[in-house]
């Protein structure tokens, strides 16, 4: 997808490199690089994702980077209930609802 | 001008960094090798308890309702034994603007950059202080960056984090998303030393003395409903500072035998720098991967002196489980019709478990909730976790394995707060504390003075504490 002047991108880059990385880290940190994406407006007239490109951001910082994406969502769901909760609602008020003491239920 | 922007050379301006960001003269305080003067700290770069209240209101931030759970107490009260069941309440703090505790944080740490003339602020955190700062920053005119640890290597993003993001981004914020590591902190200085900005950290006396009017607030507020001063608070531990600001606060509204309990989600075994282990927690803050270090050693923080210093004030500390905190979560949407959390419940989920060894005439309240929004509910958590190899199902919580399974109790009298030994967190503290003197063997007679107030530990157990680690008082 293109991207022209003022759109909101994101924008990506490595800012440690896996040799680069802080000495106490584990070792499987260690292996890979410290990466960054922000979002801002492009700067550039035009830009396909993978060009280096100049955006703004909220802030009115400018930072270069990969355009790896054009006006992206924010995509996080709240997901599917999963059943292991959906009748611990319905468990609780049985036992709300039970006379005395429930030992042997709750 | 030529500055080198590698990790070591800017590492080594943290020093001068953090004291232009912060415009706290921290070793103006010191007052012998280790020690400082806390509460002189607290009072000349804090602010007083009714100034806070003040910028607080005009904020918008605060005086959130304390609601009675009856159907959770009830709840507890049928599985207890006749006579137990304390009345548990919960501070509704979703009910702040950014809708969590951290609003209270971000109010006075925000007034205090617009204050003394900084363009903007910074804050480093992947949890809800982004929204907060990012709230208040946006209605004080200020420009606000937050720098966030949100995906692994692989390109997966915490959905609980990548929601708070995006919240950050609506109010105004530019968000800077990390992969895992604690270079993060290393980004956040570059980022402090070219704007010029404030460091709004979650650990300068401004943001703890930003929450001491929620445990002002909860006494006045239990006394008028129960005619009681609060048994016990209970609070989520991750980096201290609810449960520093909340027992300050409590202090001064004079309920000084109300308990502090702290409470964080147990996730041990997981590295908290692992690339791998990273998306196999469903609990971003409030665990034990931050409790554990934070208490030992709070000057681990991002400024010099941590204002949150939990030792000094805890009474008990317990953890719970992540399915058990799903569990409960679930339990205050059905039963209460209080859709908040989940790592907020944590607290909520020792207090259930706790409620039931303490009498019906007894008053125990949870601190907070938080929002709950996409990607930051059990739902979602739960179908992560399962992407990421987790296993999920219904069992004895106790048996829960972090980063391998989410046991989901089968019953609510399986809900059970397991007990952290105090005092050996007191002598991993003084180990620390020895360890930060480098090849000095002597303290002064203030260090320990400091050592007993910091660690709440008498005189004669510091001094064996120090002589353990080869420290001895000089003459």
């Amino acid at each position: 997808m293109k991207a022209k002047r003022g759109d909101w991108v994101q924008v990506y880059r490595v800012v440690l490199e896996a040799g680069e990385r802080a000495p106490q880290v584990p070792e499987d940190t260690a292996k890979v690089p410290l990466e960054m994406k922000v979002k801002g407006s492009l700067l550039e007239d035009s830009a396909v994702p993978g060009d280096e490109v100049t955006v703004e951001t909220a802030a009115g910082r400018t930072i270069t980077g990969k355009l790896v994406a054009v006006e992206p969502p924010c995509d996080v769901s709240f997901g599917p209930p999963p059943p292991e909760l959906r009748t611990v609602g319905k468990e609780l008020r049985k036992i709300l609802a039970g006379g005395g003491c429930h030992h042997e239920q709750g | 001008m030529n500055r080198a922007d590698d990790y070591s050379s800017v590492m080594a301006r943290r020093a001068e960094i953090m004291r232009r960001s912060v415009g706290i003269d921290y070793g103006s305080f010191s007052t012998g090798k280790l020690a400082f003067d806390y509460e002189r700290m607290m009072a000349e770069t804090g602010y007083p308890l009714d100034e806070v209240k003040r910028i607080q209101r005009e904020s918008n931030v605060g005086e959130t309702p304390l609601i009675e759970l009856k159907n959770l107490t009830a709840l507890v009260r049928k599985i207890s034994e006749p006579g137990l069941g304390a009345r548990i309440f919960v501070k509704d703090e979703a009910n702040n603007p950014a809708r969590s505790f951290k609003d209270r944080r971000a109010s006075l740490s925000v007034h205090n950059a617009l204050m003394k003339g900084y363009p903007g602020v910074v804050a480093a955190t992947s949890g809800n202080y982004g929204a907060a700062v990012a709230s208040q920053a946006a209605r004080k005119n200020l420009s606000s960056i937050i720098v966030q640890e949100v995906f692994d290597s692989r390109g997966f993003e915490q959905p609980e984090i990548a929601e708070k993001g995006r919240a950050c981004e609506a109010y105004g914020s530019e968000v800077l998303q990390l992969s895992v590591g604690p270079e993060l902190f290393y980004v956040f200085l570059l980022v402090l030393e070219e704007t010029g900005f404030f460091n709004a950290s979650l650990y300068t006396p401004f943001s703890i003395a930003g929450i001491e009017t929620l445990g002002t607030e909860i006494v006045e507020q239990t006394r008028e409903r129960t005619g009681r001063d609060p048994d016990a608070i209970i609070s989520t531990h991750a980096g201290g500072g609810i449960t520093t600001g909340t027992a300050r606060g409590v202090l001064k509204a004079g309920s000084p035998g109300t308990r502090i309990i702290g409470a964080s989600v147990n996730l041990q075994g997981l590295h908290m720098a692992s690339d791998r282990d990273f998306n196999r927690k469903s609990f971003t803050t409030g665990h034990t991967g931050f409790g554990f270090p934070f208490a030992v050693w709070p000057d681990r923080s991002d400024v010099p002196r941590n204002a949150a210093r939990v030792l000094r004030y805890l009474d008990r500390y317990v953890t719970v489980s992540q399915g058990s905190v799903f569990y409960i979560t679930e339990a205050l949407a059905q039963l209460e019709g209080l859709e908040r959390g989940p790592a907020g419940n944590t607290s909520l989920t020792a207090a259930f478990s706790l409620a039931r060894t303490m009498g019906e005439d007894q008053v125990i309240v949870v601190n907070e909730t938080e929002y709950t929004g996409a990607g930051k509910h059990p739902y979602a958590q739960i179908a992560f976790a399962r992407k990421m190899g987790v296993e999920v199902f219904r069992g004895d919580p106790s048996k829960e394995k972090p980063g391998e399974n989410i046991v989901i109790p089968v019953k609510p009298r399986q809900v059970a707060a397991g007990e952290v030994d105090l005092d050996r967190l007191r002598e991993s503290y003084v180990k620390n504390a020895c360890k930060s003197l480098g090849d000095e063997r002597e303290v002064t007679p203030a260090d320990l003075d400091f050592i007993c107030d910091d660690a709440r530990l008498d005189r004669e157990r510091a001094l064996g504490l120090l002589a353990e680690n080869g420290v001895v008082l000089s003459a």
